[in-house]
């Protein structure tokens, strides 16, 4: 197994992949190879760091600009009492 | 009590209802997919103007283009699509200079120049408990800027906003597998420059294996 290969298997592998799906040989490298055991759950730290973060919030002012550009928008589009749901 | 009924509502639910007219469920899936958007640009642009300028373009998008919607992935997928092609085009205006070219971004990579990963050790928190501090959030923001914009484009969509790398190659324009190289690399440079932060120098190893 060449290191790139060994890489893209381990990337496989982050994204879920089941080990039985990459080959046997990774499998059996992981097993034996801390280090990358640890790349593993590293990368996998990586990602839910990144994911556990929210700081951006959409600005409130933002927020009732855009329903009032949606609105106006929409009733261009459907015709005048856009607010109110007509069937036929 | 009908406002409570809207909210159980799926975003399929609501997405039919505004196809027919209903402009309630329009706005209430907006406001269900409008976190989502506006993180997303602001993740790509990096300026509260220019994320909101994305988000409003898209939801003006999807006024225009509702009813043609086929269906073929979710709404959330769609319209993350949408806000990303949005984000895309701020991002090469303002990028005249430093911009690399379209056909340089849907280049394909190779795994041959990857970074191999060289400080290795297990950190000493979970990302749950580092989340938690405050000068983190500007710590991985900084992080994700110094990308290339090829990689963090594609890290930022699969994994920070959970898209499948279907979904992330199609609002890409890249391959399949050129979207998991990328994301090897930014994953290893992101995990390469937080494990020098986060992980516990004590317990750093060595590969002890050489590869061929």
């Amino acid at each position: 197994m060449t290191c790139e290969e060994l890489l893209k298997a381990l990337n496989d592998y982050v994204d879920g992949a089941q080990l039985t799906e990459i080959c046997e040989e990774f499998s059996q490298h992981l097993a034996g190879c801390d280090p990358c055991q640890v790349v593993v759950d590293n990368i996998r730290q990586t990602i839910s760091l990144y994911r556990a973060g929210q700081p951006y919030a959409m600005p409130k002012s933002f927020e009732e600009r855009l329903q009032q550009s949606l609105k106006q928008r929409w009733e261009e589009k459907h015709g005048g009492s856009g607010a109110s749901a007509t069937f036929g | 009590m009908e406002n409570q009924l809207l909210d159980e509502r799926t975003e399929t639910d609501l997405l039919h209802e505004a196809k027919e007219g209903n402009f309630a469920a329009f706005q209430q899936l907006v406001t269900k997919l409008q976190p989502r958007v506006y993180g997303l640009t602001f993740r790509i642009l990096h300026q509260a103007q220019d994320a909101e300028d994305a988000t409003q373009q898209t939801f003006m998008a999807l006024i225009e283009h509702i009813a043609d919607f086929r269906e073929e992935s979710s709404v959330a997928t769609w319209v993350l699509r949408i806000a990303t092609n949005n984000a895309l085009k701020i991002l090469r205006k303002k990028r005249t200079v430093k911009m690399v070219s379209m056909s340089e971004m849907a280049s394909e990579d190779s795994y041959s120049d990857v970074p191999h990963p060289e400080f290795i050790a297990p950190w000493s928190q979970t990302a749950e408990e580092i989340a938690q501090q405050s000068e983190v959030q500007e710590e991985l923001q900084k992080a994700l800027l110094e990308l290339d914009d090829k990689y963090r484009l594609v890290f930022i969509l699969r994994d920070v906003e959970g898209l499948s790398v279907r979904d992330t190659a199609h609002a890409l324009e890249l391959t399949e597998s050129n979207v998991k190289v990328r994301l090897l690399r930014a994953r290893l440079i992101l995990r390469e420059r937080l494990t020098k932060k986060f992980g516990d120098a004590l317990q750093a190893m060595i590969p002890d294996h050489k590869h061929s």
